[in-house]
């Protein structure tokens, strides 16, 4: 029976004018924004991590100065960590391997064209292939840093690709100035899509604390755990190590250590606060699709007079003649709530290609089948619902006067 | 033309139909007695404002009288619910208006199904239905089209079957000739007369005193809401049966 009245109801929509379907506009700018965004996702959340420079790889950073310092980790810091705070870790048992970083701004020269940037250290031994995994380093051409290698560098991916800054690619083979030494380019990063690391020159540590004058100062500390379940203990274990060695009480660290979890937190709140923006702009644009309805269901009431009074001279009950607007409310909501699903899917889709080329990435688009029935149906009961005055109105007609239209 | 009294389908007892207008009150139909039998031919005659339009919703059960009884079936149709109303005139009553009033976006197949589907009828059996009718009133190639699609004869006839949809005892015409050329016109009278001598009754609201004598049994004369004179064919003559009443008398007298 109640399939009667959809099909009735599709009739309907199928005579509609142009104008039925602009007040859709609502509804599916609404739901539009809702499946992009949810289909987004985790899409955006691997974007801005990328920017943040966190990657998956289980690692914790310790570093001084606390949370809050600004530029590169630990450069504003008083109290620098020291070659010996990684030898301490190193001790401790969950440890699988502590190696330090320096990240030191310098200057970067080529064809007499200056900038400024940092550069990162890559230990020696087996913290180097803890470090290129640490922070997922590949080359795209060249090749990676090796021991030994003093007077050689790995750039990150803009150098080769930012070829209007320096008037051509810098290729592996090139020579480049760093702080006015004179240094030879192994490799080329594959893209990260992180302004920081893209933008990253490498170094062999010895090289570097030779260039920069850093002594035993180290800014950041990356810590492998034995074991991912080890994570939180063992970051306990090096907080509560370091504040020994820098007699500190608990609550006034001026270190920070940190995992990759509590990094990713912070960057979800950000994204948390978006996509509550985006939420509610969807929802004040729904609620005008779903007014848009009531609209233009009050007009085809007024315009269908005649039609209602002839429904109900052959038998049409108030019931029946309420029944039949609800639904092409409804219908019409739906319909509106399915442009919007193909229309989210397809930005959606499209944006997950776009973060893949951004950041390097290989994230496939998800399709959240309960995202788009719970859209469809959630269209369909906002448009019946709309429906409900207007269909009332068109129910208790008197028969006669409806006739006469 | 000989028939037996049989059933009495509809009547009116004393009815009365008063419109407020404003301060003033228009009295539309003032005590009509109106009594249908069962295969009877019934025309309600009258210029316009005599009130036949208003008769003929209250013998339509479309609208209920402010004094007086109608009998729809024995039964007082002032005891129904709106909705069981539309129920009951559904099912006993079939429309044919004027304007032929069939559902613009709706098929000619889809116009005639959608009384039974407010009656509860199954989608085939509607289906299967509507094509007898449609074959009936010979209109079976035009199913499938859309009723601006086709002339207003052929829409008036689609009016037909879609009134004879649910088997009613009366098929009710309001003015069924009226947008349409004499040659049509005579088709479409055709039909319903087909349809009277296979035992339906038929009642026909018209303005027109000839189309009135020329098809129906009994015709009811109204003039400024009340009722003039009843005639009745016998032979070939019409002759005045008037029950006199009350008004009556005054109607005699003039």
């Amino acid at each position: 029976m109640n399939l009667d009245y959809l099909i009735l109801a599709l009739k309907n929509l199928k005579h509609r004018g142009i104008r039925s379907w602009l007040t859709l506009l609502g509804i599916f700018i609404g739901v539009t924004a809702v499946v992009s965004l949810i289909g987004l996702g985790a899409g955006l959340q691997a974007a801005v991590g990328a920017q943040f420079g966190i990657s998956s790889t289980q690692v914790i950073s310790v570093q001084a100065g606390g949370v809050n310092a600004f530029g590169a980790p630990g450069s504003g810091a008083a109290n620098k960590l020291q070659m010996d705070d990684v030898d301490a870790i190193n001790g401790l048992s969950n440890v699988e391997l502590a190696i330090p970083r320096i990240i030191s701004p310098a200057s970067f020269e080529f064809r007499d064209i200056v900038s400024f940037g940092n550069v990162v250290s890559i230990p020696n031994g087996e913290g180097r292939r803890f470090a290129y995994d640490a922070m997922d380093l590949e080359v795209m051409s060249g090749r990676m840093l090796k021991n030994g290698d003093t007077n050689n560098v790995v750039l990150g991916y803009n150098f080769w690709g930012d070829e209007e800054t320096y008037g051509e690619r810098i290729v592996p083979g090139k020579n480049v100035l760093i702080q006015g030494e004179k240094f030879k380019v192994v490799g080329i990063l594959e893209k990260k899509g992180s302004l920081l690391v893209d933008n990253m020159v490498f170094m062999n540590e010895e090289p570097l604390r030779d260039l920069m004058n850093y002594g035993d100062d180290v800014d950041l500390i990356a810590v492998k755990v034995r074991g991912e379940d080890l994570m939180d203990r063992t970051k306990e274990d090096i907080e509560k190590l370091m504040r020994q060695r820098r007699d500190v009480d608990a609550g006034e660290e001026d270190f920070d250590v940190s995992t990759p979890e509590a990094m990713m937190e912070t960057v979800n709140q950000v994204l948390g606060g978006v996509q509550a923006f985006i939420v509610i702009i969807a929802s004040i644009s729904i609620l005008v699709g779903a007014l848009g309805i009531v609209n233009t269901m009050t007009t085809s009431v007024l315009e269908r007079r005649k039609e209602i009074g002839i429904m109900k001279a052959i038998g049409g009950t108030n019931g029946q003649v309420f029944m039949q607007f609800f639904f092409e409310s409804g219908m019409l909501g739906l319909l509106g709530g399915l442009v919007g699903v193909v229309l989210g899917t397809i930005i959606s889709t499209a944006g997950i290609l776009g973060i893949n080329n951004f950041i390097g990435g290989d994230l496939s688009p998800s399709f959240d089948f309960v995202l788009i029935g719970g859209a469809l149906a959630g269209s369909f009961v906002i448009g019946a619902v709309a429906g409900i005055v207007p269909a009332m109105q068109a129910a208790k007609q008197n028969p006669v006067e409806a006739l006469r239209g | 033309m000989k028939k037996v009294e049989g059933k009495e389908v509809i009547r009116l007892r004393n009815v009365s139909k008063h419109y407020p207008m404003g301060s003033f009150v228009v009295k539309a139909l003032s005590h009509l007695e109106f009594k249908v039998y069962e295969g009877e031919f019934v025309a309600i005659m009258g210029p316009s404002g005599s009130g036949k339009s208003t008769a003929m919703n209250l013998v339509g059960s479309l609208d209920i009288p402010t004094h007086g009884t109608v009998y729809l079936d024995g039964e007082d149709i002032s005891k129904f619910s709106e909705s069981d109303l539309a129920q009951v005139r559904g099912k006993r009553i079939g429309f044919i208006f004027q304007s032929f009033n069939l559902i613009p976006n709706l098929t000619v197949k889809e116009n005639v199904m959608l009384p039974m589907m407010f009656q509860g009828t199954s989608l085939e059996e509607r289906g299967e239905k509507a094509e007898v009718l449609l074959k009936l009133v010979e209109l079976h190639d035009r199913m499938d089209h859309y009723p601006g699609e086709i002339s207003g004869g052929q829409m008036q006839r689609v009016a037909i079957a879609r009134s004879l949809a649910n088997d009613p005892e009366v098929i009710l015409a309001d003015e069924p000739t009226g947008n349409l050329d004499t040659k049509t016109g005579a088709i479409v009278m055709e039909f319903l007369e087909k349809l009277n001598k296979e035992g339906k009754t038929i009642i026909m609201v018209t303005h027109d005193p000839d189309l009135a004598e020329k098809y129906a049994d009994v015709v009811y004369w109204l003039l400024d809401g009340k009722l003039d004179k009843v005639t009745k064919r016998v032979g070939k003559r019409f002759v005045n049966i008037t029950r006199h009443g009350k008004k009556g008398d005054k109607g005699k007298k003039k």
